[in-house]
């Protein structure tokens, strides 16, 4: 190995070490601060002096409500996953088998309202939700939600059905099945790998949604994890309870990241679908 | 007797070829490639049931909303009635003033908050595209700790933006570990310039890895052989760099950054949270609007909504003008190989060319 490329390959190094650096540092800050205790929650030493789950305890106090937020959060994120995950999977299917008129017309409007600003469909339908009584239910942070749940499931699934060949469905109707068996009994088991990465990246998508979430709910009750954690209220008005939001954010985060680490590589498949090809 | 011996398969393929083909190619697909029959072309009646519920709940929830916030945004607010001194029931339709009012009195919130959102979007843009590129570049080279490094940028995605808000909050707290490390006080998160900075870092930290994660998609497909050949007309490093991988990448990258800006000029959560609510050096147009609206200003809260709704819609239509109509249509392509196979050829001699 000559000189340079020895020198080469250190700077590499040195590379992926800045890079793992800036992604998980402060991703660290939050963990270590969430296990500190609240008399050193001002220290920046690396590691916490002693470990404490006290902040864990604070986040759990009846009077946050953060179980409930939690409960909330998957309610809302379940069901907006799994209406966009049976709308698009049959959207995806046609998107990605048949021939139809205005299929690249309809396909781009698709995914231009996933880019619509969610604050402009928001305002009006909050002002809907309060005429027909619908603040603080579930329904009224499902609904806005499909907005950009169902045009990245649909988005997501019809790369997943392209990159199925089309011999498998040919071969099942030459056996007798009609094409809506040879969708059941044929694509979807075939396609579950794929369907599963865009539940997982479909449900991160609505984990994560706030403006909705804050709009649509006044009730501390019926808030989710994001939005209460948001509110945690700490002793005095003055005091910003930060040990214990760290804590329920490193709760509401481990999951997803856990999820993520997981499944990385379908997933970066799953987000790179569109621009790579 | 030879007729009747006709293949199922080219049966099962026969209403595709009769049916499907005519409707086939959306308008300006020349290739010819493109109008082989499907195994599974069919009838526009399955298509238009498959498609319909997704058409049905996204004119319910986004084509629907859209309209109402143009109406809403004619209208004015309850309360008393300047002329006649009754408490009014009913919203006013008040025509464009609310139009006028944002441009004439209103005008120094609004123009601040479209000045923001305008300066967020270009700066995080602008460095989550450098700092995203340099990702790309040293994750395509780290063979030994790719799927480390890939790993890590995924976690700053998957971290709710609003729990970024307060991490980052904390991290610029005034006894944070932000001033620990620069060694000096600054409040990050009072008003000012530096709660613009806070809020940048925080934007940028989370959205580059996704960016450097497009930008990598690209690098890889690009073949190693223009690499080679250009090493032997004697291009140093940064050459390559230039004229090879820039413009071979550039596809991803126009999408990835189509993709951000779009989401970074409807801001909310980050500056929301990390900073607060009417902060005047970081509300965002999308906090005006909101704020209004829950303020049961309905009618001026729909006109802030309209007009960033015209801002995104006339920069994502300048990007496709200006970038080619191929940017959404991108999977359009995947399907058939021959086309992929001519757009990386084209690609190729577009680099030798540049090169």
């Amino acid at each position: 190995m000559t000189t340079t490329a020895r020198w080469r390959n250190r700077l590499l190094y040195v590379g992926v070490v800045a890079v793992v650096a800036y992604c998980l540092a402060p991703f660290y800050w939050m963990l270590v601060s969430s296990l500190r205790r609240s008399s050193d929650i001002f220290d920046t030493s690396l590691f916490p002096s002693t470990v404490s789950f006290e902040n864990y305890r604070a986040a759990f106090d009846p009077s946050q409500g953060f179980t409930k937020a939690l409960l909330n959060s998957l309610i809302v994120a379940g069901i907006t996953t799994a209406l966009a995950l049976l709308l698009a999977t049959c959207t995806a299917y046609a998107m990605a088998r048949l021939d139809f008129r205005f299929k690249r017309l309809i396909l781009t409007l698709i995914i231009a309202t996933s880019m619509f600003p969610v604050v402009s469909i928001v305002v009006p339908l909050l002002k809907l939700f309060t005429d027909i009584g619908w603040i603080n239910t579930y329904q009224a942070m499902i609904v806005p939600s499909m907005s950009f749940a169902l045009p990245l499931a649909v988005w997501n699934l019809t790369t997943f059905f392209r990159q199925m060949p089309d011999e498998l469905e040919h071969a099942a109707m030459i056996d007798g099945c009609t094409r809506g068996q040879a969708f059941r009994k044929v694509i979807i088991p075939l396609a579950a790998p794929g369907i599963f990465t865009t539940a997982i990246i479909t449900f991160i998508a609505a984990w994560n949604e706030f403006l909705i979430a804050l709009s649509m709910t006044n009730k501390p009750g019926m808030q989710t994890a994001p939005v209460a954690m948001s509110k945690f209220a700490g002793a005095t008005q003055f005091e910003t309870p930060f040990g214990s939001q760290m804590a329920a954010g490193v709760l509401v985060t481990v999951p997803l990241v856990v999820v993520v680490l997981l499944f990385q590589r379908r997933i970066v498949a799953g987000l790179t679908a569109g621009a790579a090809k | 007797m030879a007729d009747t011996r006709t293949p199922p398969d080219t049966e099962a393929e026969e209403p595709g070829t009769t049916t499907g083909s005519p409707s086939v190619r959306p308008a300006g697909q020349a290739n010819p490639r493109r109008t082989r029959t499907k195994a599974t072309a069919g009838s526009g009646w399955t298509a238009a049931l498959l498609v319909s519920p997704t058409l049905l709940v996204l004119s319910i929830v986004v084509l629907y909303p859209t309209l109402m916030a143009l109406r809403e945004s004619l209208y004015g607010v309850k309360g008393l009635d300047p002329t006649t001194g009754f408490i009014r029931t009913t919203e006013p339709f008040v025509g464009l003033e609310n139009y006028s009012q944002i441009f004439g009195a209103a005008g120094d919130r609004f123009w601040n908050a479209f000045w923001n959102t305008t300066f967020f979007t270009v700066v995080t843009v602008g460095l989550e595209t450098v700092i995203g590129v340099a990702m790309a570049l040293i994750m395509h080279k780290a063979f030994r700790g790719r799927a480390l490094v890939r790993a890590g940028i995924l976690v700053p995605w998957a971290v709710p933006t609003a729990i970024s808000a307060l991490l980052w909050r904390w991290i610029f707290h005034s006894d944070g570990v932000a001033n620990a490390l620069i060694g000096h006080q600054i409040l990050w998160t009072t008003e000012g310039f530096h709660a613009k900075v806070a809020v940048i870092v925080a934007e940028v930290w989370k959205t580059a890895p996704f960016i450097g994660l497009l930008v990598l998609a690209g690098l890889q497909v690009i073949p190693n052989e223009v690499y080679e050949a250009a090493r032997i007309d004697g291009a140093g490093a940064l050459r390559r760099f230039w004229h090879i991988t820039l413009p071979l990448v550039k596809p991803a990258l126009l999408v990835a950054v189509l993709f951000r800006c779009m989401d970074a000029l409807r801001m909310f959560d980050l500056p929301y949270i990390l900073i607060g609510a009417q902060k005047n050096s970081v509300e965002t147009l999308s906090m005006l609007a909101q704020h209004e609206a829950s303020n049961v200003r309905f009618g001026p809260a729909s006109a802030y909504a309209v007009l960033l709704f015209l801002y995104v819609f006339l920069i994502a239509f300048a990007f496709v003008r200006l970038l080619g109509t191929d940017l959404v249509g991108g999977t359009e392509r995947s399907s058939s190989p021959g086309r992929t196979r001519r757009r990386r050829f084209a690609a190729l001699r577009r680099a030798e060319v540049a090169a």
